[in-house]
C-alpha cells in the first residue's frame, strides 16, 4: 500500500489541516517510509489474537468481578452525590481568542 | 543536598524554603541561558510556597515529606496560572484554571514548584528540538541533544537547577532523556499516577513519573503523587505501598531477567559493555540472573507508532481555536480550524496527526490499528511470560549515548528508533527506571534500564537503588 498525493490531500482534510506543498511534499516521503516500516506487522499471524486497547483493564483490578463491576470504584464520589462544581462561567472563556462573555465566538459557519 | 537534608536543614533553621528557592533562580539565571531547559518561571508561587514551609519552621510545626524542595514541572502537565505551552505555539498564551493532580500533591506535600520545563512540542518526540520554543543542550555536553521529549527535565536534575523534577513518558520520554543526561527517572505503572491535568497525547501510552539524581529521590516523589485520583478514571485502587522504606530491603536472590531481543544489532558496544557490567553487579549482590525471551520486540517500534498516532490525532482534534490557544484569521468556521491548526503545530506533530489519521481512516483501520492493537497483545503476553520467571529485566535504556545536535532531525524514522528499548514498557504498561551505569570514552553517560511487573515498583526501585549504592 504506498500513500499517493490524493491520499495526503484526504488525510489533511479529515484531520483538519491545511498543509502548504512543501509540506504535503515531505508528508508524503514520511508516511511512505514510516508505513512501510510498519509493514512488517503483516509477519505475525494474529488472526487468533484479540486487540489490546489498554491496560487498565487486565492489571491491578479485582480479578473476580466482571466487566464494569471491576471498576466500580472508578464512579466519581462527586458523580455518586450529584454533579461536581464546574468552572465558573468567567474562567472558563478567560481563554477563549474571541467570546462575548457568554459564548465563545467563531467566524459563521459554512458549510465546504 | 538530598530531600531529606533540605527538611532537616529547615526545620532546625539553618536554611529556609525561600533562600533554596532563590539559590535555585539565581543558578537557574546563571546556567539556563546555555541549556534552555525553562519555558516559564512561577517565583511568586514558588516564594509564597517557600514563605508558608518557612512560617511553618519558624512555628515549629511539623514539616511536610517535600518541604521546602526545588521542583520543577514539563510543560505538559496544567499549572493554575502559570502558563502552559506543552512546547507548542498553539498554547503559547494559555493560562489554564486549574492545576495537575501530580502537581497539586507535590505542593501540598510542601514543595517548591519554580516553573515549567521545555520539551518536544506535545511530548512528541526524542531529542527536544521539536519544541516550538528553543531546543533544550546536553549539560553534559552541550553540543549533544538532552534525549526527549522530557528534556528540560532531564536537563534540569543534571545542570542542578532543581532537586527533582517531573516528566512524562508515552514511549520513553522520562526513560531515555535521563539515560542521556545522566540522571535517574522512573516510569511507573499505567494507573499508578493520576493524568488529570496532563496534556493527552496518547491516553493509553501517557505516564507521569518522576525525575532526580539518586533512586531514593525518585521513590520519595513516586511516594507522594502515587494513588488513585477520582479525577482520573484510569488511576487505579491500588495502596501506594512506603517505597522508600522498602528500598532497603535486600536484593539478595532476586531473579533478573536478561532478554537477548535488547541486545541486538544497532546497539553501541560500549553501551552493551556498560550495562552487562551492571548486570554482573547484580549478580554480585547476589540476584541470580536468567535468560528470558521477549520474541516480539522487534514489532515494538511499528506497533507503537500507530497506537501513539492513532490516539494522537484524537486527542490533538481539540486544538480548534474556539476555545483556547492560537486562532488563525479566517472567513469560516472550516477554514479557521485548518489554519489555526496549520499556523499553530509544528511539522512533528502534523506528520503524527497525519499518520494517526490515515491509520483510522476506512479501508486502513484493520490493517493498521486493528493490527496493531492485536500485536500490542502479543508483545504485553511476552512480558507475562518473562515475569512468571523473574522479578525485573535488565536491559539497556537506550541503543546508543546521546547523539548530536542536528543529527537526526530530518529522518523521523531514525528518531523513532532511539525509543526502541523503551516503547514496550508502555505498550505492555509495566513500570520501568533508567539509572546511570557508567559512561563511554567520550564521557557521555549512559543509562541501565529495568523493569518489573504491574504496580511493583517496590522491587524496581529496591534493585535500583542497591545498584546505585554499589557504584559509589
Amino acid at each position: 500500500m504506498k500513500v499517493t498525493d490524493k491520499d495526503v490531500a484526504y488525510v489533511a482534510e479529515l484531520a483538519n489541516l491545511e498543509l502548504t506543498e512543501k509540506e504535503r511534499v515531505h508528508m508524503l516521503r514520511d508516511l511512505n517510509s514510516i508505513l512501510e516500516y510498519v509493514a512488517r506487522l503483516g509477519e505475525l499471524e494474529t488472526d487468533k489474537v484479540a486487540p489490546m486497547a489498554q491496560v487498565s483493564d487486565r492489571y491491578g483490578v479485582d480479578e473476580s468481578r466482571q466487566g464494569s463491576e471491576r471498576f466500580a470504584y472508578a464512579i466519581r464520589d462527586d458523580v455518586k452525590d450529584g454533579l461536581r462544581k464546574s468552572l465558573p462561567h468567567d474562567i472558563a472563556v478567560k481563554n477563549a481568542p474571541d467570546t462575548d462573555g457568554t459564548f465563545f465566538e467563531v467566524p459563521k459557519v459554512i458549510e465546504r | 543536598m538530598t530531600i531529606d537534608e533540605i527538611r532537616s536543614k529547615i526545620a532546625e533553621r539553618q536554611t529556609s524554603a525561600t533562600a533554596l528557592a532563590q539559590d535555585c533562580y539565581t543558578r537557574i539565571r546563571k546556567e539556563d541561558p546555555e541549556i534552555g531547559a525553562f519555558l516559564t518561571l512561577c517565583e511568586e508561587r514558588a516564594l509564597a510556597q517557600a514563605g508558608r514551609i518557612d512560617a511553618l519552621a519558624a512555628a515549629g510545626k511539623p514539616l511536610p515529606a517535600l518541604a521546602g524542595v526545588p521542583i520543577a514541572i514539563k510543560d505538559v502537565m496544567v499549572t493554575s496560572g502559570v502558563r502552559t505551552t506543552a512546547g507548542s505555539k498553539i498554547l503559547e498564551n494559555f493560562i489554564p484554571p486549574y492545576d495537575c493532580t501530580a502537581v497539586a500533591r507535590l505542593e501540598a506535600a510542601g514543595a517548591v514548584i519554580l516553573g515549567k520545563l521545555n520539551c518536544d512540542e506535545f511530548a512528541m518526540g526524542s531529542s527536544n528540538e521539536n519544541s516550538a520554543y528553543r531546543p533544550v543542550h546536553n549539560p553534559r555536553d552541550k553540543s549533544r541533544v538532552p534525549g526527549g521529549s522530557s528534556g528540560g527535565s532531564a536537563a534540569a536534575v543534571a545542570a542542578e537547577m532543581a532537586l527533582a523534577t517531573l516528566g512524562s513518558d508515552t514511549g520513553g520520554s522520562i526513560r531515555q532523556p535521563a539515560s542521556f543526561c545522566g540522571v535517574v527517572g522512573l516510569k511507573p505503572t499505567y494507573g499508578r499516577v493520576s493524568r488529570y491535568g496532563l496534556i493527552a497525547f496518547a491516553s493509553s501510552l501517557d505516564h507521569i513519573g518522576p525525575f532526580a539524581k539518586t533512586v531514593k529521590e525518585v521513590a520519595l516523589v513516586l511516594r507522594t503523587i502515587a494513588g488513585r485520583d477520582p479525577m482520573d478514571s484510569t488511576s487505579a485502587e491500588v495502596p501506594v505501598p512506603d517505597y522508600v522504606a522498602e528500598l532497603e530491603k535486600p536484593v539478595k536472590g532476586l531473579r533478573v531477567g536478561v532478554a537477548k531481543e535488547y541486545f541486538g544489532a544497532g546497539l553501541d558496544p560500549e553501551v552493551r559493555a556498560a550495562v552487562e557490567a551492571a548486570i554482573q553487579k547484580l549478580a554480585e549482590l547476589g540476584c541470580e540472573v536468567v535468560p528470558v525471551s521477549l520474541p516480539h520486540t522487534e514489532y515494538a517500534i511499528p506497533t507503537y507508532y500507530i497506537v501513539a498516532t492513532a490516539e494522537a490525532s484524537a486527542n490533538l482534534a481539540r486544538f480548534d481555536g474556539v476555545r483556547y490557544g492560537f486562532r488563525a484569521k479566517a472567513n469560516t468556521l472550516s477554514e479557521m480550524y485548518r489554519l489555526s491548526r496549520d499556523g499553530g503545530f509544528g511539522m512533528e506533530v502534523k506528520r503524527r496527526i497525519m499518520l494517526g489519521t490515515y491509520a483510522l481512516s476506512a479501508g486502513y483501520y484493520d490493517a493498521y490499528y486493528l493490527k496493531a492493537q492485536k500485536v500490542r497483545t502479543l508483545l504485553t503476553r511476552d512480558f507475562d511470560e518473562a515475569f512468571k520467571k523473574v522479578d525485573v529485566i535488565a536491559a539497556p535504556t537506550c541503543p546508543t549515548p546521546a547523539f548530536k545536535l542536528g543529527e537526526k532531525v530530518n529522518d523521523p524514522l531514525a528518531m523513532y528508533l532511539a525509543d526502541i528499548y523503551t516503547v514496550t514498557a508502555n505498550l505492555a504498561g509495566i513500570p520501568g527506571i533508567s539509572v546511570p551505569c557508567g559512561e563511554n570514552h567520550e564521557k557521555l553517560p549512559i543509562g541501565l534500564q529495568l523493569f518489573a511487573r504491574h504496580f511493583d515498583e517496590s522491587t524496581l526501585l529496591r534493585v535500583a537503588h542497591a545498584y546505585e549504592r554499589s557504584r559509589s
